[in-house]
């Protein structure tokens, strides 16, 4: 890609015939080297991002005496967006500046200052001659001082990794097969190319938006099923329950499940002549769905030149990149792209012209990027003028719950590696408060993920946001008189910290208990086989192994390795100190 | 990858436009075509039926073919025949030796089209590794003329496919964009795809025009000069007798196709790019304007 007069095209000519000459030889033989041109004119803008959607490699021709102008930048700004995994640069028409060195330095300092600012790796800058081949296939002569790679070299030998999510199951259902009717059975298969994760016969599956869950009984194809399948294969899943699907839902994992918003902020790149506008209409595409969307609000449009935000700005004209807040019709069913980009990403059409609008990469829910809702307080105040005839009664108060009930409740919070014990305590302690008529109540961490955060990754801030509903949710129940029993890995002190200082301001005992079982014990017993997976490099972020575990330095209770029922009476003996349970 | 992207379009046209026709003329990449279509959506019918645009001019091997491969599959079949258009009046044939109906076939393919109020026409061309593809779509429209416009061919994001037509609008899809010939031939290889037997190396009276081989047959006539002889030959493209050109060519198995294409690829060094455009491609270029 380059703009005219950079001599893209004859760069591209001088690549490919280059390419054909060698196809089939060397090292690398099996890496087929196909070059597209992405368009150079006035209407760069859809063949640019068409390819670059697609492409393993960009090559972006700069002329050498011009360097990056507005259009290379606006070009590669496209290109990061898109999630080109590589940028090459081609500064071009080296001849024009005398083969110079200094020349070539500069427009690389260009291009790094610019690139250091977007997320698309380290990249490439090759001085090149389209029309003699230069530094193409072969070094050329004219450029002692480049002591780098060919173009091609660059082109053959560049690792190309996989942007492939093996992660998180998704696969949208695209197409129901039903058998012929003759046939006799309903035996149906759900058809679709796999998004994300790694799929095989056995594994459970909850069905979006419907909720229903099943396991995966065949993962079939014509050619026979398979053990296994992964992106970006099209596939036809059997299920060993019938549950209804159509077209447009999304299979995911009970324990790991997608977003589910209608209301999203994403970044888009503006492809219609019209420009996007707050209270836009349009039909937005996602996986296999469509569904009308408004656009609510245009948060900001990222200046192509420097990279900042510009919050003044409402509107987004043709080649503009921003930032939009939409409202779909039906909810999406969806990740942060930069999670996984088949699952994040999705175009925007016209309804009048049917013309591709956008392309637009989700950002997440946009609840968690606008101010919080107001205080209840100031939600019911009286609108002025108005003379309240009742006003709500103040809330109970700790002293007023526990006079009336005759027990108080409180928080216990076990924090600990995967696999170090801490729902088994935790059910101990349920059991036995419960023995004792103690209303109690465990919330264990894996539950929390598929009920209440079914929406939330493993990323430090979703990490974080799991500790606080759990939080928030133990205080709620806390306050009514119950025990309860949190048993959360909650890795990040601060976290933990807040979880505590919730409790705090309602006058809620929070008990922190650290179930402090020696990583090596952990990994050894390791029952859902997380650690095995985390060190077969299957799972990221697992904590202990990849992701940081923060202990407390004061915990309220530290619990070295010890019998489990020991275990549940030095935490009974700690509320007994707390005065929650009579001594 | 191919086959899976392939596979996604198909399913994606299937779902998304209404009416859809899967174009078969009988040549390796239409019977690709009908091969990735069964990848789709077997053990169901297709959700599609073919439709053959016959000239009347057609390779007998292929017309046997075409009616062995429907029967075999139990699936629908529909020929529009050019024939038809001319004695509708529809179509005028031009007389004379250059006499081909290859041009007629749009008009007969658009009246098709309109009759049975097809979304979309799923058809086997490929973007050549020698054209540039920014142009070209999985998924083109075309207006009520069957005209091609670049200015409206919608930018293709990923795998997200606008199918959205207007009025009296339908949609040219194609599922082998990626793929080179060479693509196709181990395809057929690996798939074991049986193909008509002009593919393959055999005898065939033929003459000489233009650099071309031409196949000897009653619906061509001569230029003066023009004198038949007997050759080792294979068919690269199949398409209407009067203008195909054979190559001379010993490959006689889908391996020797692949192994002579690797070949011809690596020495092709010595040749400009003129001859390259008025070889055997250009068939393919005019196949694509006319028919496509």
């Amino acid at each position: 890609m380059g703009a005219p007069q950079t001599g893209t095209s004859t760069l591209a000519r001088a690549l490919r015939d280059a390419g054909r000459l060698t196809a089939g030889t060397g090292r690398f033989a099996r890496r087929e080297l196909r070059v597209t041109e992405a368009g150079g004119a006035d209407d760069w803008l859809p063949g640019t991002v068409s390819t670059a959607s697609t492409a393993d490699v960009a090559v972006l021709v700069l002329d050498a005496e011009t360097g990056l102008d507005a259009a290379g930048r606006r070009r590669i700004l496209v290109c990061s967006l898109l999630g080109v995994g590589h940028l090459v640069v081609a500064v071009n028409r080296m001849d024009r500046v005398g083969h110079d060195p200094d020349r070539f330095s500069e427009v690389v300092d260009e291009v790094s200052a610019f690139v250091a600012r977007l997320e698309l790796g380290d990249v490439i800058c090759v001085p090149t001659c389209g029309r003699d081949g230069g530094n193409v296939a072969e070094p050329a002569p004219e450029t002692p001082w480049y002591g780098g790679a060919t173009l091609l070299h660059h082109l053959r030998h560049l690792h190309i990794a996989s942007d492939r999510n093996l992660i998180d199951p998704r696969l949208p259902v695209q197409w129901v097969i039903r058998p012929s009717a003759d046939a006799g059975d309903d035996d149906r298969r759900y058809a679709g190319r796999i998004a994300s994760g790694i799929w095989r016969p056995g594994d459970e599956v909850l069905a979006l938006p419907s909720g229903a869950t099943t396991r995966v009984a065949t993962v079939e194809t014509f050619d026979g099923p398979l053990e296994e399948a992964r992106p970006p294969m099209s596939v036809a899943l059997r299920l060993e329950d019938e549950i209804d699907l159509a077209r447009g839902d999304v299979l995911s994992r009970p324990g790991n499940r997608p977003h589910l918003d209608g209301d999203v902020d994403a970044l888009v790149i503006w492809l219609g002549d019209e420009p996007a506008r707050p209270g836009g209409r349009y039909a937005l595409k996602h996986l296999t769905a469509s569904t009308a969307c408004t656009v609510e609000d245009v948060r900001h449009r990222i200046d192509p030149d420097t990279l900042r935000h510009d919050p003044e700005r409402d509107v987004l004209e043709r080649a503009d990149v921003g930032r939009v807040a939409l409202r779909a019709g039906r909810p999406l069913i969806f990740d942060d792209y930069r999670r996984n980009r088949a699952t994040g990403s999705f175009i925007l059409i016209d309804d009048a012209t049917n013309d591709t609008v956008a392309a637009g990469l989700l950002v997440g829910p946009s609840r968690e990027f606008e101010p919080l809702a107001p205080a209840i307080d100031e939600a019911v105040a009286p609108a002025p003028g108005h003379d309240p005839a009742w006003r709500p009664l103040p809330p109970l108060t700790a002293g007023e719950r526990r006079d009336g009930l005759g027990y108080r409740g409180a928080t216990v919070w076990l924090t600990g590696l995967p696999a170090s014990g801490k729902s088994t305590l935790a059910g101990e302690l349920e059991r036995r408060l419960v023995g004792q008529a103690r209303p109690a109540y465990r919330l264990d961490g894996d539950v929390m993920r598929h009920e209440l955060c079914g929406d939330l990754g493993f990323s430090r801030s979703d990490r974080d946001e799991n500790v606080r509903r759990a939080a928030q949710v133990a205080r709620w129940l806390a306050e009514s008189g119950v025990i309860v029993l949190v048993a959360l890995v909650s890795p990040h002190a601060e976290a933990r910290a807040r979880a505590r200082a919730i409790h705090e301001e309602a006058g809620v005992p929070f008990l922190e208990v650290h179930v402090a079982t020696p990583l090596e014990v952990c990994e050894h017993r390791d029952p859902k086989g997380l650690y095995r997976k985390a060190r077969d490099g299957e799972l990221h972020g697992m904590t202990g192994i990849d992701d940081p575990y923060e202990p407390p330095d004061l915990p309220d209770v530290l619990l070295a390795p010890a019998p489990v029922p020991d275990w549940t009476d030095l935490v009974l003996n700690a509320l007994k100190n707390q005065g929650v349970l009579i001594p | 990858m191919l086959e899976a992207e392939a596979v996604h379009v198909l399913r994606e046209t299937a779902a998304e436009v209404p009416r859809p026709v899967l174009l078969f003329s009988g040549g390796k990449d239409s019977i690709v075509l009908v091969h990735l279509a069964l990848k789709a959506f077997r053990p169901g019918r297709l959700p599609f039926p073919l439709m053959h645009v016959d000239t009347g001019h057609n390779f007998p091997e292929v017309l046997e073919f075409r009616d062995e491969l429907v029967a075999r599959l139990g699936e629908r079949l529909v020929v529009a025949s050019v024939q038809d258009s001319i004695d509708a009046g529809r179509a005028t044939e031009r007389p004379g030796p250059y006499a081909t109906r290859n041009r007629l076939q749009a008009r007969t393919l658009l009246d098709a089209l309109a009759e049975h109020r097809v979304g979309a026409a799923i058809g086997g061309a490929r973007r050549d590794e020698e054209r540039s593809r920014a142009k070209e779509r999985f998924f083109s429209v075309r207006g009520q003329a069957g005209g091609w416009e670049p200015r409206s061919q919608r930018p293709e994001v990923w795998d997200l496919y606008n199918t959205r037509l207007g009025a009296g609008e339908h949609l040219r899809v194609f599922p082998l964009s990626n793929w080179t010939e060479l693509d196709v031939w181990r395809y057929i290889m690996a798939e074991g795809l049986e193909l008509p037997s002009i593919y393959y190396a055999h005898r065939r009276s033929v003459f000489r025009r233009d650099g071309m081989l031409l196949a000897q047959s009653p619906y061509i006539e001569h230029l003066p000069g023009e004198t038949c002889f007997e050759a080792t030959v294979r068919y690269r493209t199949v398409g209407d007798m009067t203008c195909t050109g054979a190559v001379e060519s010993e490959a006689a198995t889908p391996q020797a196709v692949v192994e002579e294409l690797v070949r011809s690829t690596r020495t092709e060094r010595g040749e400009t790019r003129a001859d390259d455009r008025h070889g055997e491609s250009a068939m393919e270029d005019r196949k694509r304007e006319g028919y496509f």
